[in-house]
């Protein structure tokens, strides 16, 4: 397979009316969270096929979870269903009565899954927490998770607590994405030594159209944010607005998106801005004009660096310069020229 | 006021305890009066009456309720049947008529959110016949009346209690000449001096009221203010870089050239206006100068108002003194 279109499998599953549709349509499609009530159920399974990041494409399958579909996943499209799969989603509704048998459905897939891709990642969802009180809801969700770690064979899987209605959907899925994006530590190195040098306290990149939190570095002082589920909230209230911009301009959500953001105060500043074709880049750097304007300019400058190399070939789609060329030589003599 | 279960509480808490609207439901019926004071560019004490109060009735004392008053919100549960909060009102405005001519009394004709656009029409119209019909046959014509459509599931209810809390506002016709020298001058379509905490507007230009343009702002606020939640944490270790002017200001430009400018006026007080030229963006230096000019007039309108100074009229030409071109 050509290197630069990857494309990977994704498997959505589990018990009917869980949950995985709603998700989906929030996630990729701009769903709000009251909107998933209009959802039917799925027959079946429903392929979308999902561009992020530009070249990673998620060939996303969810699966009609009804007991008579899980039969046939199991037996006749056994195969067709579990070859090839690069992450399954599992997702258990925290809500149901019947766990043990839940579990036991979920034991089969993953024998299934274990015999045609036993390379995949598995992500179990623990989903609608929030029809828990507040105060049970750590502890509901880690017996749950214990019980579905001892029901998953030799998968090392990650579990999240998840609700359409708050952030932690959000969580999860930038948990997911991840996982799934091709050389992330070469943009993680890239970001850490461009944040150091505007001297920003945080920098996130976020994907366009989900806004989900790709990746993020934050500086020593950035680290000390005693707010630590800031990321997921910002897609969320950044995804709320662009709803409501969507609303008033009379535009789907999905053609809706900002060009760029500026926000002073007293205590940072924050720049947000496209950066390459799908992510947008959220800068917070600490208070003072010149600092913030001399920031956003190398912003500016290091993305047009991104785009020539894009242009020319480098990288996989996230158009680094090679690895071993130190991102110094965009960023060093970009803020020597912006600072004259 | 207003009759129970008319959705008195719901509107106090969304509007100013920031509530959601469908968690509205799991509100208490109110069995006393609550007060609740706001504290913002001008204080006010919202008074929540339980709707099954009989406070015509002698045991109460009429200047304690109604002495300081300067307005009177009157909810009617527009889906259920109204006669009798229509009567019920009624006789309240008498009343309060005859002791205290000045207070303002304004009309919410509410849950119109689950009515059709012609049957919500229709209800109006027929609410504000009755109520009026029955003043002018009590003798009592022109009554200082407004009638407002709301619902708590949209802004309409911000709308509404923006008006309502407009008319307070002893010198607001200054403040409004103020914002349309400035939007005319820097070609806002719609500018709102908006009150962060409840994102009641206090002001606006005098342009017809978009919804559209409302909701943005109002939304915009809430972004910022949330950004802020998160970053605003306090530590030894941070600190500024350069020179920073001490009021927060913000703007975005979104997918169709609509730029959104905020700018913090005061503690409580924010500007926001949206501009549709897309040619806006390289004259960014000049509207945020703009707007600096307009926040010292509007400074100095608030502190003499308090000193109780009569005419504030000159600094107008101060603010248009830097025209946009």
């Amino acid at each position: 397979m050509d290197v630069r279109k990857k494309k990977r499998k994704v498997l959505l599953m589990g018990k009917s009316g869980s949950g995985k549709s709603s998700m989906r349509s929030i996630i990729f499609s701009n769903y709000v969270a009251k909107d998933v009530r209009r959802l039917g159920a799925t027959i079946d399974v429903e392929h979308s096929h999902v561009k992020f990041m530009g070249n990673l494409t998620l060939n996303l399958w969810d699966c009609g979870g009804q007991d008579a579909f899980m039969e046939t996943y199991l037996a006749s499209q056994r195969g067709n269903i579990f070859s090839d799969v690069a992450v399954m989603i599992y997702v258990f509704d925290i809500e149901s009565r019947e766990v043990e048998r839940d579990l036991d459905t979920y034991n089969a897939i993953i024998t299934a899954l274990k015999e045609f891709s036993p390379n995949a990642y598995v992500f179990c969802l623990v989903h609608k927490l929030d029809l828990i009180q507040a105060e049970h809801r750590q502890r509901i969700y880690e017996e749950r998770s214990a019980l579905i770690r001892s029901r998953s064979e030799h998968f090392a899987i990650d579990t999240f607590g998840s609700s359409i209605w708050d952030q932690s959907l959000y969580k999860a899925w930038a948990g997911i994405v991840h996982r799934l994006i091709p050389n992330l530590t070469v943009i993680e190195r890239f970001l850490q030594a461009f944040a150091k040098r505007i001297g920003a306290e945080e920098v996130i990149l976020f994907e366009r159209s989900t806004f989900l939190t790709v990746t993020s570095v934050s500086s020593e002082v950035g680290d000390l944010n005693p707010i630590y589920d800031r990321h997921e909230r910002l897609s969320n209230i950044m995804k709320a607005f662009k709803h409501c911009a969507a609303r008033n301009t009379h535009t789907t959500p999905a053609s809706a998106g900002f060009v760029v953001m500026h926000t002073k105060t007293p205590q940072f500043n924050v720049f947000l801005g496209r950066f390459t074709d799908n992510t947008y880049i959220f800068l917070v750097v600490p208070p003072g004009e010149a600092a913030y304007n001399c920031a956003v300019l190398n912003t500016m400058l290091a993305r047009e660096g991104f785009s020539k190399a894009a242009a020319m070939g480098h990288g996989d789609g996230f158009p680094l310069p090679a690895p071993e060329t130190p991102d110094g030589d965009v960023s060093t003599s970009n803020s020597d020229s912006t600072r004259g | 006021m207003g009759l129970r279960r008319s959705g008195k509480s719901s509107i106090a808490s969304v509007v100013f305890h920031k509530m959601p609207p469908n968690e509205t439901l799991f509100l208490e019926s109110t069995t006393r009066i609550q007060k609740d004071s706001i504290h913002s560019f001008m204080d006010f004490q919202v008074w929540d009456f339980p709707g099954q109060l009989e406070y015509l009735e002698p045991s109460f004392d009429l200047e304690d309720i109604f002495g300081s008053l300067g307005a009177l919100v009157w909810v009617i549960d527009a889906q259920d049947d109204y006669l009798d909060a229509v009567a019920r009102l009624n006789r309240t405005i008498l009343t309060v008529q005859q002791y205290y001519p000045n207070i303002n009394i304004e009309v919410f004709i509410h849950k119109v959110d689950g009515l059709s656009d012609e049957y919500r029409t229709d209800t109006f119209q027929d609410i504000v016949q009755l109520i009026s019909d029955e003043l002018s046959d009590a003798g009592y014509e022109n009554a200082p009346v407004h009638y407002y459509l709301t619902s708590i599931y949209d802004y309409s209810v911000f709308e509404a209690f923006s008006k309502v809390i407009q008319k307070l506002i002893p010198n607001l016709s200054t403040l409004e000449n103020l914002i349309n020298t400035l939007s005319n001058n820097c070609g806002f379509e719609k500018t709102y001096l908006f009150d962060v905490l409840s994102k009641i507007y206090i002001a606006s230009d005098t342009r017809p009221v978009d919804m559209s343009c409302y909701e943005m702002c109002s939304d915009y606020i809430d972004v910022i203010v949330d950004i802020s939640e998160l970053y605003s944490w306090d530590h030894p270790d941070r600190k500024p870089r350069g020179e920073q002017g001490q009021e927060a200001e913000s703007h975005v430009v979104l997918h169709d050239e609509t730029m959104i400018h905020l700018l913090e006026m005061n503690k409580y007080l924010c500007l926001v206006s949206v501009i549709r030229n897309p040619e806006a963006k390289e004259k960014k230096g000049l509207i945020d100068m703009n707007c600096r000019t307009f926040q010292e007039a509007l400074n100095d309108v608030f502190s003499r108002s308090w000193e109780q100074d009569q005419d504030p009229e000159p600094r107008i030409t101060k603010a248009s003194g830097q025209p946009d071109e």
